[in-house]
């Protein structure tokens, strides 16, 4: 996995700056400054409930933003023009369980701005990528949990975007479908897609060129896995969120 | 609006209830049974010719708003809502969509329980059948765009279902279904003035009532189609690209 991809020239797809959301009275994002390189699989890692999808949705466009600012591929997020840039796979597949795979990715790739012919490429592509093949005709909603999980991953590649946004793409997969993906994942960020994927596991964490610690709305570290490792001179990367968690440091790697 | 955006989501609407035949015949057969019901409570058909029509125009209604209310709620808490705020879809093709979708369903739905009223049921017209089943229609139409709109303070299904009573029933009474509207108290008649269905019953009873268009009619379709522009664009408010 410690394939470099293309060298960020300047190349950030994104970048927050004293980035904060307030939701009831409750801070949920605390002053967050940060960047993602093109190019690249970064990793959101933190615990559940730690604001890692709040921070995805702020990049989408669809959380508001209470304080600060944030730019995604050169623009504030939410951008109108970047809706058709961006792909976007939450943590349930968000997709008809009333249609089948093939009429899902037809609508979901109309809206994305495809018709005709590069469309019906666009769906047998990601089909696939994602080892869906066989399933076109199927009702989604009789979908195992991994073919769920793939169809939203599905809808998220369909638009080849620039940068993808996936959110817990991998929890509770099988062990094989999870070594798949993560393949996938770098294939595409070699290929010049930045990708920016969340987990709450921490051994998906050394599979990320770069790594985002976050905890109670904060991050505890923005580096690579290696230069975390040798920072925190911790074992692992768990033992090392531990560390930078619990530990008198709460800024390092910043 | 792009129209386009707007075909594609009504196409997609009907290819999700296609897969889902026991709905389609819901909405399409109720209205029907229910006229047929109608008829063999009230016994008489000289009684039902004088009540059947305003139920043409009630129960696409009713089933209308029921189904769009549910929709729009699972569109909500399943995510896709959200995914397709995300995405270049707008707000208007989305709802022209729905509104589409719902809106051919609709006529379907009408053209059976009229077929059924003026054959089997021998409903008789003072004029043509076509005024009725355009205002038939449009109520279906206005059902449509208020179960969007009271979907958005739907938390739960559960809410959205609820929300068909409470809303429905009392616009039935009021409506003048019951007791004619003018002979209700000021305070009533006040309440009925302002609700939709009081527009939709006027009109039905007024094509009953005369051989052929008039201006009142006409008036009464300017305040249904008011009222469903106006569901539309607070479901449009409603429907948040971002939330706080």
């Amino acid at each position: 996995m410690g394939q470099a991809g293309p060298v960020a020239d300047d190349g950030l797809v994104v970048a927050g700056d004293g980035l904060l959301v307030r939701r009831g009275g409750q801070v949920i994002l605390d002053d967050l400054t940060f960047s993602v390189s093109r190019g690249q699989v970064t990793g959101l890692l933190g615990p559940s409930g730690c604001g890692k999808t709040t921070l995805m949705r702020v990049l989408v466009g669809v959380q508001e933003i209470t304080a600060g600012s944030v730019t995604v591929l050169g623009r504030p997020a939410g951008h109108p023009r970047l809706r058709d840039r961006l792909g976007y796979a939450t943590q349930s597949p968000a997709v008809y369980s009333d249609l089948t795979l093939a009429e899902n990715l037809a609508y979901f790739g109309t809206v994305l701005g495809l018709r005709g012919q590069p469309l019906a490429e666009a769906i047998a592509h990601t089909i696939a990528r994602l080892d869906l093949g066989g399933l076109e005709r199927r009702l989604v909603g009789t979908f195992s949990g991994g073919q769920l999980a793939r169809v939203g991953l599905a809808v998220a590649l369909l638009g080849h975007p620039d940068l993808l946004i996936l959110d817990e793409p991998t929890v509770g997969l099988d062990p094989v479908l999870r070594r798949d993906l993560w393949a996938l994942f770098h294939k595409l960020a070699a290929a010049g897609t930045s990708l920016l994927v969340s987990s709450h596991v921490m051994d998906e964490a050394a599979r990320c060129d770069t790594l985002l610690f976050m905890r109670q709305g904060r991050f505890l570290a923005d580096a690579p896995p290696a230069e975390i490792l040798e920072q925190t001179g911790a074992p692992d990367l768990e033992s090392a969120f531990l560390t930078l968690a619990t530990g008198p440091t709460e800024t390092a790697g910043r | 609006m792009r129209p386009l955006l707007a075909a594609a989501t009504a196409r997609r609407v009907l290819l999700q209830l296609r897969h889902d035949p026991r709905t389609i015949a819901m909405m399409l057969v109720v209205p029907s049974v229910m006229m047929i019901l109608l008829r063999y409570v009230l016994g008489n058909p000289l009684l039902l010719n004088r009540i059947g029509p305003v139920y043409i125009g009630v129960f696409p209604f009713v089933i209308m708003f029921i189904v769009a209310a549910i929709t729009t709620q699972r569109e909500r808490a399943r995510g896709t809502l959200e995914r397709l705020m995300a995405m270049p879809l707008g707000k208007l093709d989305l709802l022209a969509g729905y509104a589409l979708a719902f809106g051919l369903m609709a006529c379907v739905q009408v053209t059976l329980v009229l077929v059924i009223s003026l054959t089997w049921l021998d409903v008789t017209l003072p004029g043509s059948a076509v005024p009725m089943a355009v205002i038939a229609v449009l109520d279906a139409i206005l059902g449509m765009a208020s179960g969007l709109f009271a979907s958005a303070f739907a938390r739960t299904e559960f809410q959205a279902v609820q929300f068909m009573p409470a809303f429905v029933l009392p616009q039935a009474l009021l409506g003048g279904l019951v007791v004619p509207r003018a002979q209700m108290t000021d305070v009533l008649r006040w309440l009925s003035d302002v609700l939709p269905l009081s527009y939709a019953v006027d009109a039905m009873q007024r094509i009953t009532a005369s051989p052929s268009w008039t201006g009142a009619i006409s008036a009464d379709v300017a305040v249904i189609l008011a009222f469903t522009v106006a569901a539309l664009v607070g479901g449009a408010l409603t429907l948040r690209r971002r939330t706080r």
